[in-house]
Parts: structure tokens; C-alpha cells; sequence
């Protein structure tokens, strides 16, 4: 875990999120969380289905807010209560579908220029000119896999893996705070996924995010980044830093779970997924 | 004139003044992914506050921007009718396509208002250009309109703003999470296609001498079908080609009643006609899919 004389980038203070709350379905999808996340932490969070993953990520980004009561800290301001679209300027995500990370009929260099304006104002300017074509042109040449040749054509038009490398660019280009990762690689074949995967773990490191990445599948949550959260019904069970997790195995998270969890462990979707 | 000659330049003017209309319907029901109703009710707003404006001595030039500007407004209550009291689109436009027949008859304190007596925007350019009215004056006016609200339209279309409200439907939430209020561009969308249609309800109203409350009867049929015949047939791609496309297909449409009408068709069947153009194309995907025993998810009722 990072030094206390790091730079808290994110704070979570008992964050709670009820929902149908007086209704039979009433949920607690989370459960008085508190998270600190540190200047460049690359935070892999793992945890069985309706764990409450995707709550706390949708909860930073501001699609709803806690309840009250609870509260959240970026860069040292409180935007508990700031609207998703005002939030975004803190804030960069890939979804786990293709389709939302992206707009389908608009072109390659129009979605990154929506990007691009992620923390400013838009106003009457043309969105596109000739230095944001450039920079755009050299995002996605690093990427590697020749998009940059294809900047007018429609995302629509690209592969499920071509989209999620364009919408990590997306969440990237105008550094945002923070980037989150929900389960990016889960729809892509083991291959695409790999190559999403390694370009995710470039990009956070060359443009040093701070970075949450949740995923279903213990080895990447052990092989990438440099902290591991474990979650359970809605609550952090397991918080460890880069000196535990790097002796750690995949039977020893087992273990770990089971005795933080109070329970046997009996979700083997998560022990079974693949590579 | 020979028949061919004024059924062309009557599907030229045609074709440009209720492109106009094609546009807004193009804006709402594609760029915006917002089916919005409220069309039939804006065309005739824009030809009463026009006829209103004109009669009790305004510049008609004055009275066609303050049509653009009431279609405006009411484009605006559709979008806020939406955005902040959630009611669905659909519904939204159809509300205030109903409420708007009520105002328009307010607006006019009848049911016609004629113009025959009056100088409209087209007597006063044929005035200025020192010609009789006519058709060459209508077309040569509506032209220059038409310019200059597309070329607008292709400029905002392309700054940062425009580029927010063409993803937003496409991706409304891809677009907040990038940071853009996609309530803004909702109203703004709504607004200005209903400013386009009031625009043209304003320069029909005063081309035909006479402002109807029943005026905008069918006229999302009719943006509809123009829309989908310029993009069947011109597949644009591209904000310029998009707009050119939305006018070359009214005009196709328009010469397609036109002769129609000169071969005999009852005026009346006209509407008709033009719901079942409609329903023929939208009915294609699915029909071609049925054949080939394609899955086919339920229909969409909402
Ligand atoms: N919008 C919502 N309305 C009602 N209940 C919800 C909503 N979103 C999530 N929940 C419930 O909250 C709980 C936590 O869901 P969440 O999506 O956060 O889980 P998760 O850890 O992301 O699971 P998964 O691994 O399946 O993605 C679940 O019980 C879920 O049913
Ligand atoms: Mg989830």
C-alpha cells in the first residue's frame, strides 16, 4: 500500500447504497465502505456476483449518490453531491460492453474530440482541428494496432477489442484523476482480452493514473497493479498492498477470503475463469 | 410553362421549404434518437405568428424570425416536458401537438387568417428586385433561406457543441460520462428543429396567401418520409451530405405527389398515400429478416 505521504486522490467515507429500499428487493449493495486510494495506485478489485463492484465504481463516478451520510473525495474536493456529467472531469471509465464506451455512428476523431473536452467547456469552436488530429493520430499509434489510420470511419465499424483499446484512449486523453476499470476484458476472446489487458497496464503506467480495475479473475487481479481489495456483500473484506500480494497465490486468496468472509467459499465462477 | 417545367419548379420550391421541416425531423428522430410528434403542431404555429405578426403591420421579414423563434420555444417546452418531467418523447411530442392546436387558434382567434391583402417577405423581395411575384421569386427566396439556416446548421454541427448533441443519440451515456449535460443538448436539439419547422410553416403560409390551424396535419408523415427516401437514396455520409440529403429527398417526395396529382390522384388520398410510403419502408428490415427466419427481438412499444 502507498506511503501516508502520498497524495490521497480518492477518499470514500461510510459509503452506503441501499437500493428498493422499503420494498421486499430492498439491496444493500454497499455497506459503510471506506477507501483511500493514493497517487497512482493501480487498485484491482475482485469479488463474487452482486458484490457490490460495479455500486462502488458507479458511486465515484457520480451515476448515483450515496446515502446519506456518506461521502466522496476527489483531489481533496467533495463531489458527494455533484452531478455524473460535472463529475466527469475527475473521472475516466471503460465499461464492460463495448457499445457504451463508445458512440457507434460518429468517427474515431469525433469521439476522441468529445474526449478530449472531457473537463472543459464546449463551446462554439469546431471540434476538430488540425493539432487535435495530431494528437489523437499519436494516441492511437501507440496503441499499436493501426487505428490511427482509420480515424474517420465509425467506431461502429471497429472489433469488440478495437473499441475497448479506443474507449481506454478516451478515458486517458485529458488525464482525469482517476480511471476506472469495470470488467473492460469480459466480453472480449482470451486473446483480445490479453491485448486489452496489457495496453491497459501501459497506458496507467506510462500516463501514471491512478487507477480502480475490477475484474472477475483472481490471477489478473494478482498479476496487475500494486493493491488488491477483495469485496463481499457490499463491504471491503480484503485490503492488501504490493509487498502481500506479490508472495501471494490464487489458493491463498481462497483462504483469505474464507476467514475475512466468515464463510466458505463456494463461488467458483470466480476461481474458474480463465486466463 | 409546359407541365414538366412547372411540376419540376413546383417540387423545387416545395422541396426546399419543406426540407426545412425534413431537417427538424432529421435533427429529432436521428440525431437525437427523440421521436418527437410535436412537428404537426410547430409547422402551424410558425404560420400563425407569422400571419398575426404580418397583419397587424410588422416587417414580414421581422415576422418569419419570430415564427423561428415561437417554434423555438415550443421545441423547447417539448424537450423540458421531457428531460425534467420525464414523460416519454412520444408522448411529449403528441401533448404538445395537441395543446398547440388550442394556442394556434388562440394566436389567430380563428381558424384562417388570410394574407392575399397583405405584403409578405415574398412581395417585398420581388419588390426590391424590382419583379413580379412568382414562382422564379419563391424559389429564388426560399433558396437564399434555406442557404443560409443549412449553412449554419453545418457549421454548429461541427464545434464542440454540435459534436455533443449528434452523440447523444448515439451514446447518451457515454456522453455524460464524458462530462456533457445531455439534458442542455436534448432541449437544444428539440429547440431547433422546431424553430426549422416554424420557419417553413411561416414561409408556407405566406407562399399560399392564407395561414390554417389544420396546416401541419401529416407533417411529420411527410418529414418522415422524406428523411428516409434521402438517405435510401442519396446515403449520405457526413453533416453536408446528411443536410443535402434531407432536401434532395423532399424534393423527390414532392415530385412524387406532384405527379401523382397531375395523373389524376384525389388530393385527399394524399396522406394516406403517404403513410403507407412510410410503413412499406419501415416494414422492409423486419419483413427481410421474417424470410430468412431470422431472431427477431419483440417490437418496441415505447
Ligand atoms: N440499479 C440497480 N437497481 C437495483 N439493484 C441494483 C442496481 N444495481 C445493482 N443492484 C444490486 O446491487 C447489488 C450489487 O450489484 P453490483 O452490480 O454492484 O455487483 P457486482 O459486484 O458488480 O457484480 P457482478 O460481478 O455481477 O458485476 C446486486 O444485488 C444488484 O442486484
Ligand atoms: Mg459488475
Amino acid at each position: 500500500m502507498s506511503t501516508i505521504e502520498n497524495q490521497s486522490i480518492l477518499q470514500l467515507r461510510d459509503v452506503t447504497k441501499i437500493f428498493a429500499r422499503g420494498t421486499v428487493d430492498e439491496v444493500k449493495a454497499l455497506d459503510s465502505v471506506n477507501l483511500d486510494v493514493y497517487d497512482q495506485d493501480f487498485v484491482t478489485i475482485i469479488g463474487s456476483n452482486g458484490a457490490g463492484k460495479s455500486t462502488l465504481l458507479n458511486i465515484i463516478a457520480g451515476v448515483f449518490p450515496p446515502e446519506r451520510g456518506g461521502k466522496v473525495i476527489i483531489n481533496g474536493d467533495d463531489v458527494t453531491n455533484l452531478e455524473e456529467y460535472r463529475r466527469a472531469a475527475y473521472v475516466g471509465r471503460v465499461w464492460q460492453e463495448p457499445e457504451v464506451g463508445t458512440a457507434r455512428k460518429l468517427s474515431l476523431e469525433e469521439n476522441l474530440s468529445l474526449a478530449l473536452l472531457r473537463a472543459r467547456p464546449r463551446g462554439l469552436r469546431i471540434a476538430i482541428n488540425k493539432k487535435r488530429r495530431q494528437l489523437f493520430c499519436e494516441a492511437l499509434a501507440r496503441l499499436g494496432l493501426g487505428l490511427e489510420d482509420r480515424l474517420d470511419t465509425p467506431a461502429g465499424t471497429l472489433s469488440g477489442g478495437q473499441r475497448q483499446a479506443l474507449a481506454l484512449v478516451m478515458a486517458t486523453i485529458s488525464r482525469p484523476a482517476i480511471l476506472l476499470l469495470d470488467e473492460h476484458i469480459a466480453t472480449l476472446d482470451p486473446k483480445t482480452a490479453q491485448t486489452v489487458l496489457q495496453l491497459s497496464d501501459i497506458i496507467v503506467k506510462r500516463e501514471k493514473m491512478t487507477t480502480i480495475m475490477v475484474t472477475h479473475n483472481m490471477e489478473i487481479a494478482l498479476r496487475y497493479g500494486d493493491r488488491l481489495i477483495m469485496m463481499h456483500e457490499g463491504r471491503i473484506v480484503v485490503d492488501m498492498g504490493e509487498a502481500d500480494k506479490k508472495t501471494l497465490t490464487v489458493s491463498d486468496l481462497v483462504t483469505a477470503f474464507e476467514r475475512a468472509a466468515g464463510e466458505q467459499f463456494k463461488d467458483d465462477t470466480i476461481l474458474l475463469s480463465p486466463r | 410553362m409546359d407541365v414538366a417545367g412547372s411540376l419540376l419548379s413546383m417540387s423545387w420550391y416545395e422541396g426546399l421549404v419543406f426540407g426545412l421541416v425534413a431537417i427538424g425531423v432529421y435533427f429529432t428522430f436521428r440525431v437525437l434518437s427523440f421521436p418527437d410528434l410535436s412537428v404537426d403542431g410547430t409547422f402551424p404555429l410558425g404560420g400563425a405568428i407569422a400571419a398575426v405578426l404580418i397583419v397587424s403591420g410588422v416587417n414580414p421579414f421581422v415576422a418569419t424570425l419570430g415564427a423561428f423563434g415561437g417554434g423555438l420555444g415550443a421545441g423547447l417546452v417539448t424537450g423540458l416536458l421531457n428531460t425534467r418531467l420525464r414523460i416519454s418523447a412520444l408522448l411529449a411530442g403528441i401533448l404538445m401537438m395537441v395543446a398547440l392546436y388550442s394556442v394556434n387558434l388562440r394566436i389567430m382567434g380563428r381558424a384562417n387568417v388570410p394574407l392575399l391583402r397583405e405584403v409578405t417577405s415574398f412581395d417585398m423581395v420581388a419588390q426590391i428586385l424590382g419583379v413580379k411575384s412568382g414562382m422564379a421569386v419563391s424559389i429564388g427566396f426560399v433558396l437564399v433561406v434555406v442557404f443560409i439556416f443549412v449553412a449554419a446548421l453545418n457549421w454548429f454541427l461541427r464545434t464542440e457543441i454540435g459534436l455533443a448533441l449528434r452523440a447523444t443519440g448515439d451514446n447518451e451515456q457515454m456522453v455524460r460520462g464524458l462530462g456533457a449535460d445531455t439534458n442542455k443538448t436534448v432541449l437544444l436539439g428539440c429547440s431547433l428543429s422546431n424553430g426549422l419547422v416554424a420557419l417553413a410553416g411561416a414561409l408556407v403560409a405566406q407562399n399560399q396567401g392564407f395561414s390554417d390551424v389544420g396546416m401541419g396535419i401529416g407533417m411529420i408523415v411527410m418529414g418522415l418520409a422524406s428523411v428516409i427516401i434521402g438517405e435510401g437514396v442519396f446515403r449520405p455520409r457526413g453533416i453536408t451530405s446528411i443536410l443535402l440529403a434531407c432536401l434532395g429527398g423532399t424534393f423527390l417526395y414532392r415530385l412524387f405527389i406532384n405527379i401523382a396529382l397531375r395523373l389524376g390522384m384525389a388530393p385527399g388520398d394524399l396522406k394516406l398515400i403517404t403513410a403507407v410510403l412510410v410503413i412499406i419502408v419501415l416494414a422492409v428490415p423486419y419483413v427481410r429478416k421474417k424470410i430468412r427466419h431470422e431472431w427477431l427481438p419483440p417490437a418496441v412499444r415505447w
